[in-house]
């Protein structure tokens, strides 16, 4: 018991707070946890609930769980009357039998899967672009003599101020001059020039802590500097670039905005088609919970995996442990 | 390329070669490798810049200069043919004295000071509470980190749901609390409880945020100041106004900074929460703007008010960062 308060003490200069300080603390703590991880919990269990289990008043915290939202979100259906059903082929699947037994028929595929294929090329494809140039770009802005370094590099985070339905009209315009509306191309340039100030603020960050000693060595014995660069430099930023990639990733994953408003079909990615997952009779909760449900995923696994830093990555760098 | 480039002058090619680069670097000619070898680290550094600020200008600030060139004339977008002329600052002088855009103006101003109050407040006393290091500290400060890496605009759409006033869980919770009936009240569908509805939202999401920064505030403090202040028989509270509050006073700042953008520019959970409504009660800077921009298509209007929106949270920014930078140097 003694070692450990020790040891504690040693991790924080700080005096120890008590352990009846620590007790209340972590009541708090926890209790405000689980209260905000509330609303998170209430959408995965209504995306298996029955569309009838999802509207119950009282609600409802036992239930039969049903593939019924799920099936919803990769299905479009069409009502039919008894007759028509009851002369159909005998159902092929669980969604086929779901749905006739409300009286409906599938109607074919919905746009889910395209849509959230669209959120992962968009994603990926802005995301590499963003770390290749804001890497090249924060190495220059860290080694080298840059003439207005700081101008550029104020100038390159100013950019991420101006809010985003500004920039996008006169995006839509440029856009519909060149061709680039509603392609997944035109969202990755998008995004990646959203991106770009995070990437190069972050990776500066990161670099500056690698000891310029390293790449000096490489250059006297005879590497030129985009060999240093890339032999040196590169692995020992890899922490970085792959934190840096993370960030990157979920702005675009998460991007709703200019998604709203310069794409419709072709390049629409997932955050704008969730919404308007319709069922019969208006919204159909337990659909977009199933659609709301997959698409948190990725960000939590994201989430755990940056937990360490998290809070270099919202701060652009200004704030290390 | 390699085959070429060998040229009878390089080195032949190694069976197993380190790296493809170095492969090709001794494949080189001699006077092309000398070339490559000679770029300037001047060269390097503008080589690696470039891109990203070509990038920047024909995707951030080639658009800006457009909205600009805009904002003087009657264009609109979804009449491309009609005649454009100009206009003069006909324009900025219709938003600036527009009653609906104040309305809005006002509307945001409610919405970031309650929301960063609520923030800062909440945001501090959790890191405060999470820096006393009890057990498991760390996986519950990831915890409570998961709402604000969520999309802003997904958030906005579930919470429709919990709000729902028949079926929806926060007013059932609240029914269950204070004993109002749940079915009596619509969160988003009152214009008196529709501001906080999104002020709600909001906090829930980004409180985790102003409490990471803060926690990393609390933790810069050197603990011999405590042990000195415990020394001289300082009380706890006033160990808290005296040392805790101001030495972390610059990582507060610098959150509010942040979260005082973001939210200047909130459209996404907004405008799939309320949509602006009920009325324009909720009807926040950027929602008007959509509105202006993508349902009216008063382009050169728009563009006059989105030009007016950017210069004043960036002339906002410019005098919160002076003053974060004075209580820095203090």
């Amino acid at each position: 018991m003694l070692r450990r308060e020790v040891s504690v003490r040693h991790a924080h200069s700080a005096v120890e707070p008590s352990r009846a300080s620590k007790r209340i603390a972590a009541t708090i703590v926890i209790l405000y946890a689980l209260g905000s991880t509330v609303p998170l919990v209430w959408i995965v269990m209504t995306a298996f609930k029955s569309s009838t289990d999802s509207i119950a008043y009282p609600p409802v915290l036992l239930f039969e769980p049903s593939r019924e939202g799920f099936c919803n979100l990769f299905f479009t259906h069409t009502r039919q009357t008894e007759e028509y059903i009851a002369a159909m082929p005998p159902a092929t699947g669980v969604c086929d039998r779901i749905a006739r037994d409300r009286g409906m028929v599938i109607a074919g595929p919905s746009n889910f899967k395209p849509r959230f294929l669209n959120s992962i090329i968009i994603a990926f494809g802005s995301t590499a672009l963003s770390v290749l140039l804001g890497m090249t770009a924060a190495y220059a802005f860290s080694r080298f003599r840059v003439p207005g370094k700081d101008d550029l590099l104020f100038f390159i985070l100013s950019t991420r101020m101006m809010p985003p339905i500004a920039i996008a009209i006169p995006i839509y315009l440029m856009y519909r001059e060149l061709g680039l509306s509603d392609t997944r191309l035109g969202m990755i340039l998008l995004y990646t020039s959203v991106n770009i100030s995070l990437a190069v603020w972050l990776l500066k960050g990161f670099i500056d802590e690698i000891p310029r000693e390293y790449e000096e060595a490489a250059l006297v014995d005879g590497y030129t500097r985009l060999q240093a660069f890339r032999k040196v430099v590169l692995p020992q930023a890899a922490t970085g670039i792959v934190a840096t990639a993370i960030f990157c990733l979920i702005f675009a994953w998460n991007e709703y905005a200019f998604a709203v408003l310069l794409t419709s079909g072709e390049a629409q990615t997932a955050p704008p088609f969730i919404p308007i997952i319709i069922g019969e009779g208006g919204l159909d909760w337990p659909g977009v919970a199933a659609g709301t449900s997959l698409f948190l995923v990725p960000i939590l696994v994201f989430t755990v995996l940056l937990r360490k830093h998290l809070l270099r990555g919202i701060t652009f760098g200004a704030v290390r442990k | 390329m390699s085959a070429d480039g060998a040229n009878g002058k390089g080195s032949p090619p190694a069976p197993r070669g380190p790296s493809l680069v170095e492969r090709a670097a001794a494949l080189t000619p001699a006077v092309l490798a000398r070339r490559v070898r000679g770029l300037s680290d001047r060269t390097v550094a503008w080589l690696f810049i470039s891109p990203t600020i070509l990038l920047l200008l024909a995707i951030t600030i080639f658009p800006l200069i457009w909205t600009v060139k805009l904002s003087f004339t009657n264009y609109r977008a979804n009449r491309p043919n009609a005649e454009i002329h100009g206009v003069g600052i006909d324009n900025y002088v219709r938003v600036l004295t527009d009653a609906d855009v104040w309305a809005a103006m006002q509307a945001t101003a409610h919405f970031l000071f309650w929301t960063l109050l609520l923030q800062t407040v909440l945001g501090f006393a959790l890191a405060y509470f999470l820096d006393r290091r009890f057990r498991g500290h760390g996986f519950w400060a990831t915890v409570i980190l998961i709402p604000m890496m969520l999309s802003p605009a997904v958030v906005g759409n579930f919470w429709t749901f919990l709000y729902q006033p028949q079926i929806g869980l926060w007013n059932y919770a609240v029914e269950f609390v204070t004993g109002i009936p749940a079915d009596s009240f619509s969160m988003i569908g009152s214009i008196d409880l529709a501001p906080w509805s999104i002020i709600i939202v909001d906090t829930w999401m980004w409180t985790p945020y102003v409490a990471l920064i803060c926690l990393a505030g609390l933790r810069s403090i050197p603990g011999y100041i405590y042990e000195a202040a415990e020394v001289d028989r300082a009380s706890r509270w006033r160990q808290f106004w005296t040392i805790t509050v101001p030495m972390s006073l610059p990582f507060i700042m610098l959150a509010v900074l942040f979260r005082g953008i973001e939210n200047f520019k909130m459209f996404d959970m907004v405008n799939l929460l309320t949509n602006g409504g009920p009325g324009s009660t909720t009807e926040l800077a950027s929602i008007t703007l959509k509105r202006e921009a993508f349902e009216k298509w008063r382009t050169g209007y728009s563009s006059a008010f989105a030009i007016i929106l950017f210069v004043t949270v960036f002339g906002l920014a410019n005098i919160y960062v002076r003053a974060l930078n004075r209580v820095k140097s203090r």
